[in-house]
């Protein structure tokens, strides 16, 4: 049996649905994730794939436990963090980080570059944070006079590499990427996929990279999730999948990118 | 990257000059006043009444903006009453802002129970009609400086929990707030650190919006003669003296009112300019 | 024969930094035609100009938009106004936007058509409904009565489709129409913003940033760079063979699913000092 990072049963998550909030009382919920089991083994890089609404950047946020699920199980390391209270879950929370989707929103515009990655760092109570942010800016391919820089005298792809920067100086055993590659240029977006890929590695991450673009997740991933509404409708090794989709959902899926190629024939 | 967005450059704020060139004048004023006013703003001189500003004719030069009807000078009576209006500004203003503002930032941020109490609080005391209030606390608290102060807050709070909080709730979908989670900061940590300077520059916008209408406030208690003391002056206490005779000294009434004038609208436009200084991204 | 014709446009900031340089461009009646390009290319920008919605802080400080034979920069305001109106639409980005949300779909089809047209409401209504079919939307009429919150994403993009051929314009500028949209509901989209194309004979200026979907929706693409034309070419022969080193890089950055180890190039800084020289060139040049 391989080692397992992650094991997750019967994962349940819902949110309140204001759109159909009656005059009085409480919100109707509707349901987001129902019901997901999976396991996310050491090394592998995940993808997990969908449209819009189906779940998964949810999935993804449960997982770090940035929102806390209704019901259902998740062991991290053996641990179960399902239902840990924030005070539990802070000794764990510098095993599992986050890139996030808009770095401009997720690097607090008021603070530099070196602040910003330093941060983690000292809530976390590491030593010798000057080196360690340093040397997450080497890792990342940029120089380290970048610390004195905030973030809105950055480039998307170089805000990018920063929230990478962040995530990967503290070590974390997983690294939750959600779609951070949908707001960049593709001549950035290869540059951040090429330096994810390398990380992944050099540094024997576990990566779960949440994206709505195949191509991407099949350029960087081992494995893939494909969502839909909620459910897990597909969970196969990437060549599998791309060699033999099995659900009905990933063929449209596939069917439905656009490759860079005039010959291709849309039915 | 080539991105010709970057190169929209801010002119410097002009009003940021003028505004604080008006309130460090204000200021000077104030600490002043002793030692820079021509006369003791209470010593009448009955056969000076309604001097006229130097300017006009009839004007005494030692009376440089005119006298009153019981022939105090308007100039000495402004310079004092400029110490009470900053004081006034700068005390409420800020105990204002604090309690407003640290109640609206648990309402936004923490929400839950706590968001449910202050924003029906909110909504009853905004119910209630300010000027009303204000009187009615003074004719319980008596008259004085510190009732005065204490009324702006009590009426004033809410406007900066209401603003806070809606603010600080927007920050807080944010994603540098679900990052600081991640990093393992505490909730209140991430309250202080992380949401409190992105609301600073509203904050600040409105400390000195409630500086000008504190002015303000204080002048319409003066002016219904709520304020202080009557015999200290007070640029709405002479307002009100000024406008029973403003027929026959129109100086009366308009130096303190233009004073006025100036003083709340320096407040707002440095306001905003401070606001547009702390935003690092305009900076 | 070409319906519009762009030539040495070129559009300031208030400041004077160029964010389209001379850029001249054409596309033929019913043709379409791709305008490519990465962010801040100024690609979005070429279709404001030709609608006379720029910016505040942008100035178009010199060039020819010739729709038809006639240059719209030497009409008077207001019959330059009836012109784009008459024969130019849009198809926005953001269908979530695009409608007022506080208005009925139905209303916000017909508008154009009453207001700027003079038909009369009930013709525009039959109208709206006709096209809201020929866009395959089931039940026009129970569509055109709702808001726009009660539809989907794809739904909202098919009525501003509709809505963008009411008048029968000769010349759409779509600006990254589904860049918001699932792929799957892009493939939709796409189709369909193709089939209207060819059944009305409409000339289209479409803005992308996706070569994939450029191939998939045009027959010649212009390639842009820092508001800068790089390339332009027919589509056969730029997924062939690229003319220019920019436009080879950018082909090969571009991520294509079917090749499992095709690696992705990111686009090289030699290339990128290149074309940044060339615009500078350029810039010695437009000073002189």
């Amino acid at each position: 049996m391989s080692d397992l990072i992650y094991r997750v049963k019967d994962l349940k998550v819902s949110f309140p649905d204001l759109a159909h909030k009656p005059l009085f009382g409480a919100a109707p919920r509707t349901s987001v994730l129902k019901g997901l089991t999976f396991d996310v083994a050491r090394g592998d890089v995940l993808g997990i794939v969908g449209g819009s609404g189906s779940g998964k950047s949810t999935l993804g946020r449960a997982m770090i436990r940035l929102l806390r699920p209704d019901s259902g199980s998740i062991l991290f390391e053996g641990t179960e963090i399902a239902q840990l209270g924030e005070d539990d879950l802070r000794p764990l929370r510098k095993r599992f980080q986050m890139i996030f989707q808009d770095p401009m929103s997720s690097l607090n515009p008021r603070r530099r570059v070196g602040g910003i990655i330093a941060g983690p760092l000292r809530l976390q109570g590491f030593d010798d944070i000057p080196r360690r942010v340093d040397d997450a800016l080497e890792m990342v391919g940029l120089p380290k006079s970048f610390s004195e820089r905030y973030p809105h005298e950055l480039s998307g792809g170089q805000r990018q590499r920063v929230g990478i920067a962040r995530a990967i100086a503290l070590k974390p055993d997983f690294i939750l990427a959600d779609e951070i590659v949908s707001g960049l240029d593709v001549s950035s977006q290869a540059q951040v996929l090429n330096l994810l890929e390398q990380l992944v590695r050099d540094l024997g991450l576990t990566l779960a990279f949440v994206s709505h673009d195949l191509s991407v997740i099949r350029r960087l991933c081992s494995r893939i999730l494909v969502m839909h509404h909620g459910e897990i409708v597909e969970n196969a090794a990437t060549a599998d999948l791309f060699a033999n989709p099995q659900a009905e959902y990933t063929r449209t899926l596939l069917d439905a990118i656009p490759l860079p190629d005039p010959d291709q024939v849309w039915a | 990257m080539h991105d010709a967005r970057g190169q929209i450059r801010r002119l410097p704020g002009l009003r940021l000059w003028l505004s604080g060139g008006w309130l460090l004048l204000l200021v000077l004023a104030a600490v002043f006043a002793p030692m820079i006013s021509p006369h003791d703003p209470l010593e009448q001189d009955l056969f000076a009444a309604r001097l006229p500003p130097f300017w006009q004719q009839g004007a005494d030069p030692a009376y440089l903006l005119g006298t009153d009807s019981l022939g105090r000078d308007l100039l000495s009576r402004m310079l004092y009453g400029a110490r009470l209006a900053l004081t006034v500004a700068l005390v409420a203003g800020t105990l204002t802002c604090l309690v407003g503002a640290t109640l609206g930032l648990i309402a936004g941020y923490f929400r839950g129970w706590a968001d449910l109490v202050i924003s029906r609080l909110v909504d009853i005391w905004m119910a209630f009609p300010p000027v009303l209030f204000a009187i009615l606390l003074i004719a319980v608290l008596g008259t004085g400086l510190t009732s005065i102060i204490v009324a702006i807050v009590v009426i004033d709070w809410t406007r900066f929990s209401r603003v806070v909080r809606a603010e600080a709730m927007s920050q807080g979908a944010m994603d540098y707030v679900a990052s600081a989670q991640v990093a393992g900061r505490s909730r209140l940590g991430i309250a202080l650190a992380e949401i409190l300077p992105n609301v600073l520059p509203t904050i600040v916008a409105l400390l000195t919006l409630e500086m000008g209408i504190a002015v303000i406030v204080e002048a319409i208690l003066s002016f219904v003669n709520l304020s202080i003391s009557t015999d200290q002056p007070t640029w709405g206490g002479m307002i009100a003296e000024g406008r029973t005779s403003i027929y026959q000294a129109w100086w009366v009434l308009v130096f303190p009112l233009v004073a006025l004038f100036l003083t709340v609208l320096s407040f707002s436009q440095l306001g905003e300019g401070l606001k547009d200084y702390f935003d690092p991204v305009l900076r | 024969m070409s319906y519009l014709t762009i030539k040495d446009l070129t559009v300031r900031l208030k400041n004077g930094v160029p964010l389209l340089r001379k850029v001249s461009l054409e596309v033929k009646s019913g043709e379409v035609r791709a305008l490519v390009g990465e962010s801040g290319a100024g690609k979005s920008m070429i279709g404001k100009a030709v609608l006379g919605i720029l910016p505040r802080a942008a100035k178009l400080t010199g060039g020819e938009i010739l729709l038809d034979g006639e240059d719209l920069l030497t009409l008077p305001p207001k019959a330059r106004r009836a012109k784009i109106g008459a024969k130019v639409a849009l198809i926005p980005q953001d269908p979530l936007t695009a409608l007022n949300p506080s208005r009925r779909v139905g209303p916000q089809i017909t508008d154009r058509l009453v207001d700027i047209l003079g038909w009369k409401r009930k013709q525009a209504e039959d109208r709206a409904a006709e096209l809201l079919d020929e866009v395959h939307i089931q039940s026009p009429e129970r569509v055109m009565r709702s808001y726009p919150h009660e539809l989907s994403g794809g739904m909202r993009q098919r009525i501003l489709i509709a809505s963008a051929f009411a008048a029968e314009p000769k010349l759409i500028i779509a600006d990254e129409p589904t860049t918001a949209l699932d792929v799957t509901v892009q493939k939709q989209i796409l189709k369909l913003i193709r089939e209207m194309q060819e059944r009305h004979d409409t000339a289209l200026l479409f803005v992308t940033h996706d070569l994939g979907v450029v191939s998939k929706i045009s027959q010649s693409l212009t390639v842009l760079y820092a508001g800068m034309v790089i390339e332009e070419t027919d589509v056969r022969t730029f997924f062939a063979e690229p003319g220019h080193a920019y436009s080879r890089a950018l082909l090969a950055a571009t991520p294509k699913y079917t090749d499992p180890d095709g690696s992705l190039m990111p686009v090289p800084d030699s290339i990128i000092s290149q074309v940044e020289q060339q615009v500078a060139a350029f810039d010695a040049q437009l000073k002189r």
